[in-house]
């Protein structure tokens, strides 16, 4: 890919070449009735009302299906709040999208897993938050939702979807992790994703609380390869993914496979980013409403901002593995240095590395005493200063 | 060995499509996409769960008649199809 555009008078051919966005993710809302205190929504997501109507939502599909966007993800939030949910399913699938139901389960039933299918939609991702019902309780705030989870994902592949099951893992259940494999085995899952718990949002808030040990990392690690090992061996085609976390790597993850590359995010108000995080940042970000697709993708500013490399500082401007990882993730180096443009501290070349070593450290010590900060509008109110 | 006689189904869990935007045939899954080269996709197109392979070799034959081979190559697809999960023999 050439250079970025953002020095120099703008002109035709100063346009950058990136092709189109392959992934248009819909956060229909922000409104959810769990509270997962690792969740990777904005702290302030309760100052952000004025959701997009189904018209404008509507109109935004369209257009991103014109840039050449394939695969439609509805998220959120929990999208299941969203009333209009199966009209745009119903669209997204006129428009010839791939499309991607993105839920916690907490608001579906056997009826409604029937009419998605009906309306077009593809494919069903249910969440968990641990392979039991006291844990999954825990975390999520709610007492029922594991046993409603079990019911739904037996009832999407009753249905003859593709069934992802996600769980994010951290230091409160990744020592259960044969128990989260076994339980995904049985529920007949296609793909499992053992997501290690990324820290944005409130997540980042409670990293002492969830950052796992190096050595629950590697056990859990082993324990998959020995299941998968075990599956494949029985012929079972459930496919197992370990996402790794980063902050036990000493390089960063090529984030969003490059900054406005391949991903699309619109959030409830409208707000579109290059990546689900990118609110946080202290840039200016374009809003559907007021710009096409179109423009927002080629032209905007904000889209624009860290492509290529001319935005890059040292130790990243001259790595020779600057086109591997792009300097890492542009929100975790902002949120650990002040500074968006600096290099992703995961990255032992980056003076900041400090603070990942120290985090590694607080886990081993152990959990400390304090409590979680869960998802929840009244705590968000106190991060929103609008 | 592929017997010819056999009729190959997409598997459930793909869906095909023709891309305008890349023009070129993809498989879609949960969150990915395989984007397939001219012959892959001719193919799959025809892998409906009705026609026979040998059916489907004809009709190929019929529409690349300066294709040489293509009888081989299709049942090598296949069999790549039946061993990456797409295709259903
Ligand atoms: C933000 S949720 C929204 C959809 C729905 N409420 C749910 O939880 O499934 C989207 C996906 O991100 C996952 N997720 C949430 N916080 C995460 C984090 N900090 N790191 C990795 N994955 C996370 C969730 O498990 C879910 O699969
Ligand atoms: S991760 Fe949990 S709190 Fe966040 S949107 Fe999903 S269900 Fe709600
Ligand atoms: S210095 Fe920058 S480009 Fe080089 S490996 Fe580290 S993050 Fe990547």
């Amino acid at each position: 890919m050439a250079g970025s555009s953002c020095n120099g008078a703008p002109s035709l051919e100063a346009v950058p070449s990136h092709g189109q966005p392959f992934w248009l993710l819909a956060e229909l809302t922000y409104k959810c009735p769990l509270q997962c205190p690792y969740c990777s929504n904005p702290l302030d997501f309760a100052g952000h009302d004025g959701e997009l109507s189904t018209a404008e939502w509507i109109e935004v599909f369209r257009q991103g299906r014109e840039l050449g966007a394939v695969q439609l993800g509805f998220s959120g939030g929990e999208p299941l709040v969203r009333q209009d949910l199966i009209e745009l399913i119903r669209e997204a699938r006129q428009l010839g999208y791939y499309s991607n139901l993105i839920t916690s389960g907490v608001g579906l039933n056997e009826r409604k897993v029937a009419e998605f299918r009906e309306a077009g939609l593809d494919h069903i991702q249910v969440s968990f938050q641990a392979a039991d019902d006291e844990v999954n309780a825990m975390l999520s705030g709610s007492k029922k939702a594991f046993e409603q989870k079990l019911r739904i994902a037996r009832e999407v592949k009753a249905q003859g979807y593709p069934m992802v099951l996600n769980f994010v893992t951290h230091r409160h259940n990744i020592d259960r992790i044969d128990r989260i494999i076994e339980l995904c085995v049985e529920l007949q899952a296609d793909y499992v994703e053992l997501a290690t718990c990324q820290y944005y949002g409130w997540a980042y808030e409670n990293r002492q609380q969830l950052l796992p040990t190096r050595a629950q990392l590697e056990r859990a690690e082993r324990i998959t390869n020995e299941y998968r090992d075990k599956l494949a061996a029985e012929g079972n085609p459930i496919q197992l993914i370990f996402v790794t976390p980063d902050y036990y790597e000493e390089r960063p993850k090529g984030c969003m496979n490059g900054w406005g590359q391949v991903f699309l995010t619109v959030t409830p108000d409208g707000t579109a980013l290059p990546c689900h995080s990118a609110r946080m940042l202290p840039i200016e970000f374009p809003n559907v409403r007021e710009q096409s697709l179109e423009q927002i993708w080629h032209r905007s500013t904000g889209f624009n901002h860290f492509r290529g490399d001319d935005w890059m500082q040292e130790p990243c401007r001259s790595c020779d593995e600057k086109e591997k990882d792009f300097g890492g993730c542009r929100c975790q180096a902002f949120m650990m240095t002040g500074d968006a443009a600096a290099t992703d501290p995961v990255c032992s070349k980056s003076p900041h590395h400090d603070q990942i070593v120290s985090a590694r450290r607080q886990a081993e010590l152990g959990s400390i005493e304090s409590e979680f900060i869960y998802r929840n509008e009244r705590n968000s109110r106190v991060f929103y200063k609008g | 060995m592929i017997d010819q006689a056999s009729v190959p189904s997409l598997n459930p869990m793909f869906r095909l499509q023709w891309e305008p935007a890349q023009q070129a045939h993809v498989l879609l899954y949960p969150e990915g996409m395989v984007r397939l080269n001219g012959p892959a996709g001719e193919i799959l197109a025809r892998v409906d769960g009705q026609r026979p392979v040998e059916r489907i070799i004809a009709e190929l034959a019929l529409k690349f008649p300066e294709a040489e081979g293509i009888d081989g190559d299709i049942l090598e697809f296949l069999a790549e199809a039946a061993q990456q999960n797409w295709v259903q023999l």
